[in-house]
């Protein structure tokens, strides 16, 4: 059974959490992680790395620039 | 020597060591004698002839926030941390980022993140390191990190010299900020090297002391029965600044940063050159430099690690350099040997002897080396005499550096 998206979202918030401190309760769907979460590039991968461990889906560095919100990843790793 | 020279001024000062996790817990514990030596208990211990250390007093993972924590090496941990209380303890000085300076280094740099990360390659594969990897293992890194914490934008370094890093960072900053390139500069050393291959290499060069059956004894510079360091991990730092600057905000002023001496011996890779001319030449250069005469010298926190050879070669050069019978002190007897941050926690208790006035004895002293003929101070710690006073703390490092720091009371 796939996951689901709130399933996904509330992992993801665990990982961002971990690496970068930010409390899960901010990782929204809508939130960007450059602009909103203010989270660098070094923690993009980190959490790319978590995500896949977590989801057993690769992101592949050439996709990952493309995923700029949380919605973003959610739809990637659902898809 | 100008005489119209920037003066440099001491107002901040933070470390973390094996007797404590700040300054206040550190000093109290060197006064009372205490050894932050201990047996360890890592299941590697059986492979490596010495199996003790000075592990820090206060486990940087418990001051750091995780994430902060998971991206810094263990050196990069303790001299963030260090750099912080100073900060603080200086009052958080206002300054404009680009007059603000950081001089931090360390003797070996990220050593736990290389072979960690290296385990890691081997056996996961590249895309399974930590993208932190590499601002992790170099040796400018917790420089960087102290930079982007202060916002310092003055210029950031990294002095690499062994043992003597610490005191040469120092030195680099008081010059920093007597050349105009800055008003104020965070300067000191870090180390986090209680590793195996640390332990078995520093073992392989017959360095290191083996009293297994005593580890709060092992450490006993200057005493006959010396068998070799005690490996300690830590960090000092402090904040150093132009006296106009201190002033001008009413700043508490621990002592004047007054010169440094610094030298090479141009001889061996890690043994003393026999005569201790490099360490004599370097006291005497950091006198001079701060215009002070040998007789004002009344304090020495000594480089002494407690190796056979280096102790008795540091005391003739004490004696032979400095005039006005200084109490000489080695505090390696309690914190073991943090080698590049020796040189930052030994310039901070320097600056604490000479602003309170007492100089901890040197522990373990029960039967000292014949024909040493300085005033080692022993069993309990000793008043400093009122009035304008100087010490020096010396480092020296594999290498052959020599680094002599001159302060002066405020």
């Amino acid at each position: 059974m796939a996951v689901t998206e709130q399933e996904i979202l509330a992992g993801l918030g665990k990982i961002v959490n971990e690496i970068t401190g930010i409390p899960a309760s901010e990782v929204t769907p809508e939130k960007s992680f450059v602009d909103d979460l203010d989270i660098d590039s070094l923690s993009m991968v980190e959490i790319a790395v978590a995500a896949q461990d977590e989801f057993g889906a690769e992101i592949p560095d050439d996709q990952l620039k493309h995923l700029k919100t949380v919605k973003d990843v959610i739809n990637f790793i659902q898809n | 020597m100008s005489t119209n020279r920037v003066r440099v001024v001491v107002t901040g000062l933070g470390t973390t060591t094996p007797l404590g996790g700040d300054v206040a817990s550190t000093w109290a514990a060197l006064l009372d004698g205490r050894s932050g030596i201990r047996t360890l208990t890592e299941d590697w211990v059986d492979t490596v002839p010495a199996k003790f250390a000075g592990v820090a007093a206060v486990d940087p993972g418990e001051v750091l926030p995780r994430p902060e924590a998971r991206r810094l090496d263990r050196y990069e941990q303790f001299a963030l941390i260090a750099a912080r209380q100073a900060w603080q303890d200086a009052g958080a000085p206002e300054v404009e980022p680009t007059r603000l300076g950081v001089v931090v280094g360390s003797g070996i740099g990220g050593i736990n993140t290389i072979l960690q990360a290296y385990d890691t390659y081997r056996e996961k594969g590249w895309n399974r390191l930590s993208p932190y990897t590499v601002p992790m293992l170099m040796p400018n890194g917790a420089a960087g990190w102290i930079s982007i914490d202060l916002g310092a934008q003055a210029g950031t370094h990294a002095a690499v010299s062994a043992c003597a890093t610490g005191a040469e960072s120092i030195g680099q900053a008081i010059e920093m900020i007597r050349s105009g390139r800055a008003d104020v500069v965070v300067a000191g050393g870090s180390e986090a090297a209680i590793h195996p291959l640390n332990m078995a290499s520093f073992a392989a060069m017959r360095a290191m002391s083996t009293r297994n059956d005593e580890p709060h004894r092992a450490s006993r510079p200057f005493d006959k029965g010396r068998d070799g360091f005690v490996l300690g991990e830590g960090a000092g730092i402090i904040v150093l600044e132009s006296e106009a600057h201190a002033k001008a905000r009413g700043a508490k002023i621990y002592a004047v940063a007054a010169g440094v001496g610094i030298t090479s011996d141009g001889h061996h890779i890690s043994a003393p050159e026999p005569s201790g001319i490099g360490g004599k030449t370097a006291m005497l250069t950091a006198i001079a430099d701060a215009g002070i005469s040998a007789a004002d010298v009344r304090h020495v926190n000594a480089h002494a690690t407690s190796t056979p050879v280096g102790d008795e070669i540091e005391a003739r050069a004490i004696r032979e350099a400095l005039t006005g019978s200084p109490l000489v002190t080695s505090t390696k007897s309690m914190t073991g040997h943090l080698l590049g941050g020796a040189g930052g926690i030994e310039s901070v208790f320097t600056i604490l002897a000479l602003s309170e006035r007492i100089v901890p004895a040197t522990a373990n002293l029960d039967d000292p080396a014949d024909g040493l003929d300085v005033d080692i101070v022993r069993g309990e710690p000793r008043k400093l005499p009122d009035g304008q006073l100087a010490a020096i703390n010396n480092s020296f490092g594999f290498g052959g550096h020599n680094v002599a720091v001159a302060f002066t009371t405020a």
